[in-house]
């Protein structure tokens, strides 16, 4: 059985645990195995169905009083515990945050090894995987050899694919927590005073480089007129102190995913094209024509930011775009 | 407090990637080699925290000889010391690099309060080696952090989510495993620079574990290099780029 932790909202199940339900199907049918989620919290069997249409066949959800908020060892013991109980050969988890910090813990408990950033995987004696590394500039294969073989999978790399079924069957699991599970919890969610859309949930991204000179006042400008837009940085203009670093698109940074991304006097270092790989389309306004963001982006305009943008926010408004 | 802060050497970020011939390693020779970025930010974090409240940190390092330059590096920063656990050069995989880390800290003299590790290494990016230090010592670990304070003997730390931030309370002695963004590392100066090639740094050998992961080779991606459409050289452009958005429905 391939086991898959699996994280949702309000919204319902997360993106990124959507692709990495995508591999854990292929995984499972390349095994001939069944498919199965494990999540955590309240009203987790409200996401069966949607958990169903991508494949899997149950959920399970851990019930226990300890568990109402997030902890990460103590989930991790209901996982170790679930697997063992149920013979999972196979957990997989999402890079994210909480995917990767579990999944770790998952790992030292079962005294197993972890690939990380898993893209694809060749079922065999030993899981034959591909992974990334260097943020994804550089392709690892390697062989996985474990008892259990724990993956988190790349986000932002594989399409969550709607396959159709029925809603996962759902069941609960009680695991048996000690103390020493619970010494870290989630304390408290702190809303950011941040004003606009979060980078990784906006549909449009205007981001500035070393070419605005310190100056961010049109690229602002131009996010203002775009529905769902916010901005980003380079780490030149962070390094420089004009943004914050959670501004910053890149490998150490954010990594988004938009409709559209418009980088501005931004040259395209391997590093920032990292963070913004995952963009459907590329708009890049630079004054070089050499620059190396002229061979990473869809359409581009071959001039100055500071007029550029405000001309295309002012076209906007014209043709009846105004935010 | 004694702070233990874990480095590694990596190539420099940012350079273009090319492989040895047997295609298992990045090709170094027109490379230089730093502190991965992540890892940059905990020598900070310790040295800030140190200059707070007193005491003293420790810079580890896993790897070959070489790497005593970063430990150097970590020393100008303001670190106190440094710990090589050598490995001859010889690849050590997640599993038995957190073990080998975990018995250099059992054995060292100094009881941590603290240790800090980065989220992930900039260049193999397994993402469990601070955590399984953790649970080898049986030492909380809060992971990703990217805001860290203490009151009196607990840690509160911070992790970035969309529209927020969730926060973590764990009492020390803890792991903690930050990004970048946590804070600004110093530049150090010429005259740190020259005191750390004489500060004094341990050397000792790293035991063998088993991994159970076997790197095959590595590869670099095809990227789709093919030139942009040009909408034009000029602000006059706005109205092709205004065409786009449309076209692409953001607007």
């Amino acid at each position: 059985m391939v086991l898959t932790y699996v994280e949702y909202d309000d919204g319902g199940v997360d993106d990124v645990s959507l692709e990495a339900l995508t591999l854990a199907r292929d995984v499972a049918d390349a095994e001939g195995e069944s498919l199965e989620a494990i999540a955590f919290g309240a009203d987790a069997e409200g996401v069966a169905a949607e958990l169903g249409a991508h494949g899997v066949a149950s959920l399970t959800t851990v019930d226990h009083g300890d568990l109402d908020g997030y902890a990460p060892e103590g989930y991790a013991r209901a996982i170790v515990q679930y697997a063992e109980e149920s013979g999972a050969g196979t957990v997989i988890a999402p890079g994210t945050d909480r995917g990767a910090e579990t999944l770790s813990h998952v790992a030292a408990k079962l005294d197993e090894t972890m690939a990380a950033e898993v893209t694809d995987v060749d079922v065999g004696d030993a899981y034959e995987i591909t992974r990334q590394r260097w943020g994804g500039t550089l392709i690892e294969h390697a062989e996985l050899h474990a008892d259990t073989n724990l993956l988190t999978v790349a986000a932002n790399e594989l399409s969550a694919a709607d396959t159709g079924g029925d809603p996962a069957a759902v069941s609960t699991f009680t695991p048996d927590l000690q103390p020493s599970d619970l010494r870290v919890k989630l304390d408290r969610v702190e809303e950011s005073d941040a004003e606009g859309i979060p980078l990784a949930e906006a549909r449009v991204v205007v981001s500035g480089g070393r070419g605005t000179d310190g100056d961010f006042s049109e690229i602002d400008a131009l996010a203002e007129r775009v529905p769902n837009a916010a901005v980003g940085s380079s780490r030149a203009a962070v390094n420089e102190g004009w943004r914050p670093h959670d501004d910053q698109i890149g490998q150490t940074g954010n990594k988004i995913a938009p409709e559209l991304y418009v980088p501005c006097g931004i040259s395209g270092a391997v590093q920032h094209m990292v963070g913004c790989k995952g963009a459907e389309n590329i708009l890049a306004i630079n004054t070089d024509p050499e620059a190396a963001i002229m061979q990473k982006a869809d359409y581009a305009i071959v001039a100055d930011l500071h007029e550029t943008a405000p001309a295309i926010a002012e076209e906007l408004e014209a043709r009846g775009h105004a935010e | 407090m004694e702070i233990l802060t874990a480095i590694k050497r990596v190539p420099e970020t940012g350079a273009k990637v090319s492989l040895t011939e047997d295609r298992t390693d990045i090709d170094t020779t027109s490379l230089g080699f730093t502190i991965s970025p992540h890892e940059e930010c905990a020598v900070e974090e310790g040295v800030q925290l140190v200059e707070e409240q007193g005491g003293n940190v420790t810079a580890l390092t896993m790897g070959s000889p070489e790497a005593t330059e970063q430990l150097r590096e970590a020393i100008a920063m303001g670190a106190d010391d440094g710990i090589l656990v050598e490995t001859d050069g010889e690849k050590r995989g997640p599993v038995a690099t957190a073990k080998a880390i975990a018995d250099e800290v059992d054995a060292a003299d100094a009881d941590f309060d603290l240790l800090v590790f980065g989220n992930e290494s900039a260049d193999s990016a397994n993402h469990h080696v601070g955590v399984r230090v953790a649970e080898e010592l049986g030492l909380p670990a809060v992971t990703g952090i990217k805001e860290l304070d203490l009151d009196g003997n607990t840690l509160v730390a911070e992790r970035e989510i969309p529209g927020g931030a969730e926060v973590f309370e764990v009492d020390l002695p803890a792991v903690v495993t930050v990004k970048e963004g946590l804070n600004d590392p110093r530049y150090p100066s010429m005259r740190a620079k020259m005191q750390a090639r004489k500060a004094s740094v341990d050397t000792v050998a790293a035991e063998s574990y088993d991994d159970g992961l076997e790197l095959v080779e590595l590869e670099v991606p095809e990227t789709d290099d093919s030139a942009a459409e040009i909408l034009g050289d000029s602000p006059e452009a706005a109205g092709e780029a205004v065409d786009v958005l449309e076209e692409l429905e953001v607007v």
